[in-house]
This record gives structure tokens, sequence and C-alpha cells, in this order.
């Protein structure tokens, strides 16, 4: 059987608009550089031999970073923009849901631009005036369909353009990131719109960011990276791995953060008074250094230097401690902050009955905690050495930024470990 | 190029729709809405007569009443100028259209050359009153050659339309070079003077090369002088414009991949 959608070594080149592509007729004829300028100088490639293929009836996810290519890619499949080079083939009738209601305009009603719309998606009159009264049932706008379309709130409009092109009754429908047009009622029309062609065997194209959806919906996935291809096939995997690598990009990110404010807070000439409000949350470095903690990393549970931890995972910190000279007089301390700068936790050697007696020369400090019970969302850390009254010897405080990511999405800060129990006659839908 | 420009007449229901569309929106809020479509040539009419038979008398034998006379040619004249005017700018007018959602981007200059001749029909009620009122009254035989003219006008304006719409695209210049092109373009072409003065016979061979003298020189005979003496010139700049259009059609069908990512 002939695959729905099929692209084989698509690449797609744009140019890119610098300063010097000619603006205007005048400075192309005065500067004589119309052949220069229509030369692509500097060319970016949204699409780099991106292949696959969609089969008949499939729904197909294409998932990615903004700026990947997905859209592109959704271009170049709707016949909008050609391929620089490779091909793409489309079986059957498209409708795109990319621009919804892009073709209405603003004076007329909603009547006259559903026809108008309708005509454009390649119905005919008759068509259309058979499907009418599903379109304007669908969009939730019978009171208003004979108002001028300029006076409909966006949503409205989105929803009028969504039901035009979904009674296209297309072969291949393309879908951009469209289930955010209405309130929830709305959504889940459209999700059973799909589930409706699905069952009828047409092909649906789905970019979206919503992973969930292309976990749930999709028979297959593609992960577009850059303008290529990364992984395709079964949705969970290629979701997975997608996952891995936005890990590892955020993981990127916190290490610069956090080099960047210890860098920063490095510069700055060390204070030795004390703040005076502990909760305050202001970045920084101070102390009289007679101790400094000269490194600071969070290691996983495989001992690995971490920005990005599960919830429920064991956290590790892991600090450097050079003494410049042998104290007696000292206390370890650790605060945990969520992004806004609540106080977690914070503890110290102190506070858990641990009276120093000597430091001297290299140490080092692990503090490990077994299970990182914390909901989604970014931390900072503070850690310190100071006196048992109070005195900082170094005090880094919200320095250090990590991560940490979770599959559900609870509310709050602290996520015990939990777990529901019901009675035999609380029934819940089986999860795909 | 021949598979696209049969799709043009595939697109008929489209182009049907948008020229109602684009008549439907112009006077769409307005009181007096179509009515505008009488008044404004009527206004137009009224200035000219009154401008050429009071305030600066022109008495030449032959084109009287003066104002009727140039009211001829203006008439077609402003759809023609409209015409291209909103067709260079209907492609970046129509962007969502082209960048959005796969649309045929040469029905865009089109229906302006359509709309616009909606508006230049709707006109001519006007005109022919006023013809009827100074007792000028057209040849049936001369009335035949009519739709000819509007004819050729029409694939004529088509073919300019295509060619400045795809160019403005890259060009934005050009929506403000047409404006002075084709204001020194009215004056260079007999409208508000009649062809047979002598100072135009003198400079006959700039007159010739005119494709629109032609055009206008129809309308004149047709309408008011009541014979038809410009129709060889007519059929032959009829067949240019057949060949001028094909050649802006594979311009515009050459330019047409670039549209959705230059609008």
């Amino acid at each position: 059987m002939t695959p729905a959608i099929e692209l084989a070594g698509v690449t797609k080149v744009y140019r890119r608009y610098s300063g010097k592509q000619f603006a205007t007729l005048k400075s192309a004829l005065l500067q004589r550089s119309i052949a220069r300028d229509l030369r692509p100088s500097e060319t970016f490639a949204a699409l780099e031999g991106v292949s696959f293929a969609v089969p008949k009836g499939a729904t197909f996810g294409v998932i990615g970073r903004n700026g990947s290519g997905k859209s592109t890619a959704l271009k170049l499949v709707a016949g909008i923009t050609k391929p620089t080079s490779g091909t793409v083939r489309v079986d059957g009738r498209i409708s795109a849901l990319i621009e919804l209601g892009a073709g209405f305009h603003p004076e007329i009603s909603g009547r006259e631009n559903v026809f108008i719309n309708g005509i454009m998606l390649g119905l005919t009159k008759r068509e259309i005036q058979d499907r009418f009264d599903a379109i304007v049932d669908f969009a939730e706008l019978r009171p208003f369909i004979d108002a001028p379309v300029k006076t409909y709130s966006s949503g409205m409009y989105m929803r009028l353009g969504f039901a035009v092109a979904i009674h296209v009754d297309p072969d291949v429908l393309l879908v951009d990131e469209v289930l955010a047009v209405g309130d929830e009622g709305f959504t889940h029309k459209c999700l059973d719109k799909f589930a409706e062609f699905r069952r009828r065997g047409k092909t649906i194209l789905l970019v979206t960011h919503s992973l969930g959806l292309v976990e749930t919906l999709c028979d297959e996935a593609v992960w577009l990276d850059g303008g290529r291809l990364r992984a395709d096939g079964d949705p969970k995997r290629v979701v997975g791995a997608y996952l891995t690598a936005v890990e590892q990009g955020e993981e990127q990110l916190m290490a610069t953060t956090t080099a960047k404010a210890v860098e920063e807070a490095g510069v700055e000439v060390p204070a030795p008074e004390h703040p005076p409000d502990m909760f305050r949350a202001t970045e920084g470095r101070w102390g009289s250094r007679e101790v400094e903690i000269s490194a600071v990393s969070l290691l996983n549970g495989s001992g690995e230097a971490s920005f990005v931890f599960h919830s429920g995972d064991p956290l590790e910190i892991h600090l450097k401690v050079h003494a410049h000279q042998p104290i007696d007089d000292f206390v370890f301390g650790i605060g945990l902050f969520s992004a806004e700068g609540v106080c977690c936790y914070g503890t110290n050697t102190d506070a858990e009955e641990m009276a120093g007696e000597r430091l001297e020369g290299d140490a080092e400090v692990r503090f490990a905690i077994d299970r990182l019970d914390l909901v989604e969302g970014t931390y900072k850390l503070d850690v310190a050495i100071h006196k048992k009254d109070g005195f900082p010897y170094d005090y880094h405080r919200l320095l250090y930024t990590f991560r940490v990511k979770s599959r559900t999405h609870e509310v709050g800060i602290y996520r015990p470990p939990h777990r529901w129990t019901f009675s035999p006659n609380v029934v819940f839908k089986r999860q795909t | 190029m021949f598979a696209n420009l049969t799709n043009l007449i595939r697109y008929r229901a489209l182009i049907q729709s948008l020229v109602a569309r684009e008549l439907k929106a112009r006077y769409r809020g307005s009181v007096l809405g179509f009515v505008w479509s009488f008044i404004n040539p009527l206004l137009l009419l009224v200035i000219y007569s009154f401008v050429f038979t009071t305030i600066l008398p022109n008495e030449t034998p032959g084109v009287q009443p003066y104002g009727v006379f140039m009211f001829c040619g203006i008439l077609p004249w402003n759809w023609f100028a409209t015409a291209l005017t909103d067709a260079s700018g209907s492609l970046i007018a129509g962007g969502n259209l082209i960048k959005k959602v796969l649309f045929p981007a040469e029905v865009l200059p089109i229906v302006s050359v359509l709309a616009n001749m909606v508006h230049f029909f709707l006109g001519l009620p006007i005109l022919i009153l006023f013809l009827l009122v100074s007792r000028h009254y057209p040849r049936p035989t001369d009335l035949a050659w009519f739709p000819v003219v509007v004819l050729v006008q029409l694939v004529f304006s088509a073919a300019l339309a295509l060619m400045l719409a795809a160019l403005t695209v890259h060009f934005r210049d050009i929506r403000d070079i047409l404006t002075n092109v084709l204001m020194l373009w009215f004056f260079a072409t007999p409208i508000i003077y009649p062809w047979f003065q002598p100072n135009v016979q003198r400079f006959r061979w700039l007159f010739d090369i005119n494709p629109f003298t032609h055009i206008a020189v129809s309308y004149q005979e047709i309408l008011f002088f009541g014979h038809i003496g410009q129709w060889k010139w007519l059929l032959a700049l009829g067949a240019a414009s057949v060949a001028l259009f094909l050649a802006c059609y594979w311009l515009f069908d050459r330019l047409r991949d670039s549209f959705a990512e230059a609008v």
C-alpha cells in the first residue's frame, strides 16, 4: 500500500534575511547588486535530508523544539512551499489546520466567510450548503453567524476556522498545534473529531508540543531537531528520546547558570557581615574566607555530577572545603530554595547537634538525600560554613541551580511518597 | 504553466466568491452601500461638466458636451488604473493566504481586475443616461464592438496585473512608481482631449504605441461619436494582449514559489 504522505530526502533552504538583501528596487539598481543579492549568500536550512512516510490511516506525530523545522515540514506537506531538494508526495485531499481562519475577511459575516473559506479549501457551494449547519453547530456560533467576523473574539474566530477546515472531509488532515484554540469543552470536541477521523481510516499528521497527546493519540512519531530527523517509530520511544535530550539541554543551561553565578559572586568583595535576614533570597557570596568552599557539585544516583533530577531520585551534595588554618569552631549548613525563593528545607551540623572539633587542610563534605521528594520545578541551593554564632567563613547564597522533573503534575513544593487506595466500587479508566 | 492556466478555470468559483466578497466588503458598514458605485462617477461627471462648460469652456466642435466626452474615456481608465494599483498590492495584502494556506496566488490580482470591472459596469448607466440626455445615441452596430473593447481591456489589464503583483512582492517600490507612471500615462492618452486634435496628430506615432490610446479611442467612438474607426488597432491590440498575458503568466509562474517566503 502506498503511504499517504512521503518525504524523501527533503531539504528546505531559506535565505536568511540580513540587511544586505535588496529591500528596494532603487538600492538594487543603484548598487548594481541585483545579481549578487539574488544569489543566496547566507542561507539557513530549515530541514536537511528529512525522510519519513506516513502510512494511510495512521495518526502521525511530529515533535521537536521550537525552530526544529516542524512547521516547515507541515508547510511542505501542505504544498504551501516547495522543497529545495528532495520530494514530497501526498496522496488524497489535504486539509491543513495550520492557520485557522487565515482567509477570513473581517468586514463580512461569518456566514459568507464560511462559504468563501470552504471554496478556498476546495469545496463546492453545494457541499458547503450541505455541511453549513454542521459547521456552525460545531463552532457553537449559531447566534453570531450573521455578524461580521471583525466582531468575533479570537476564540470564536479560531473555532469557526477549525470547524470549516475539519468539515472539508479530507483524506489527510494536517494539524499544527491548534488544540489550544478553545476551552476545555471545545478541545474535547476536537479530540473526538480526530478520533472519528481515525475510525474512518483518514490520515492525520499532528505537530504539537503536547507530548502526552502524541503518546496517547499517535501510532507513530518523528522527532525533528535542528532540521534533521533524530528519531522515528513508536511514539513512546520517540517521546522518551526527546525528553532525554531536553533534560540534557536543561542540564547545560543549569550548568552555565551556576557557573555564571559562582563567577560573579567570586568577584565581589567578601563582606564579613552576616546578612540580617536568612530568608531573604538574594544571590551572593560572602565571608571571611578562613575556610573556603572551593567546589560544589550535585551528584545523582550513579554518582555523576548533574543538574537535572527526577522527583524521588537520590541527590548528593558534594562540597570541597579548604581551611587556610586549622579551626575548631565550624558549622556546615545546607539550604534548599524554590525558584521563588521559598526555603524548602534548611539544616546545619549545629542544629543536628554535631559540635565541631577540628578542621584543617583540604576536606570533603557529602550531604546525601535518599529521596528528593520535591515537585517539578527549578530549585536553588545555599551552602555555607560558618561559626557557631553565625559569623560566616564562606557563605554561598543561591548560587547553585538545579531542576527537578516529574512525570506527574502536582502543585506545591513537597511531594511525599504516597499511594491511593479505593474501595472496589471506585473505578478508573485503564491507562493506555 | 499550461496546467496551471487550466487550473485558473477550475478556480472560477473561488474567483467569483472573492470578487463578490471584495464588492461586499468595500461598502459594508456605509449607509448608502452600493449606491456609492453610482454616486462616485456621477459626482465626477458633474464636476468635469461644470469645469469644462462654465469655468474653462471648451468649445471644440464635435466634442460637445465636453464633460460627457471625457467621461467616455475616464470611466474605463479608472477601471484600468484602480485595477493595477489594487493588483500590485494584492499579494502582499493577501499574505496570510499565500503563506498559511495552499492558495492559487494568481487569483488575487485577477480578482482585483474583475472587482474593478464590476465597478466600471456600475458606472455605465450614469454615462448612458448622460449620453442620451445630450442626444448621443450609439448605433447598435457599434455597440456590438463594446464587449470586444471590454474584453481587450480585461486581458490587457489582467496581464499587467499579474506582472505587477509578482514583481511588487520583491520590489515594494513598484507601488509608488506605479502611481506616478499611471498619472503620466493618463495624460499621455487622449482621454481629456480628443485624439484628432492637430497637436496630437503631430506626435501620432507616440500615441499609436500607447495601447490605452486604442482602448480609450474605441470607447469614445463607440459611445460618443457613433462610428468605429479604430477596430483594426483594437483587434491587433487584442492579439498582442493575449500574448502579453501568456508572457506575464509565465513570469508569475516562475516567481510563484518565492511568494510564500518573500511576502
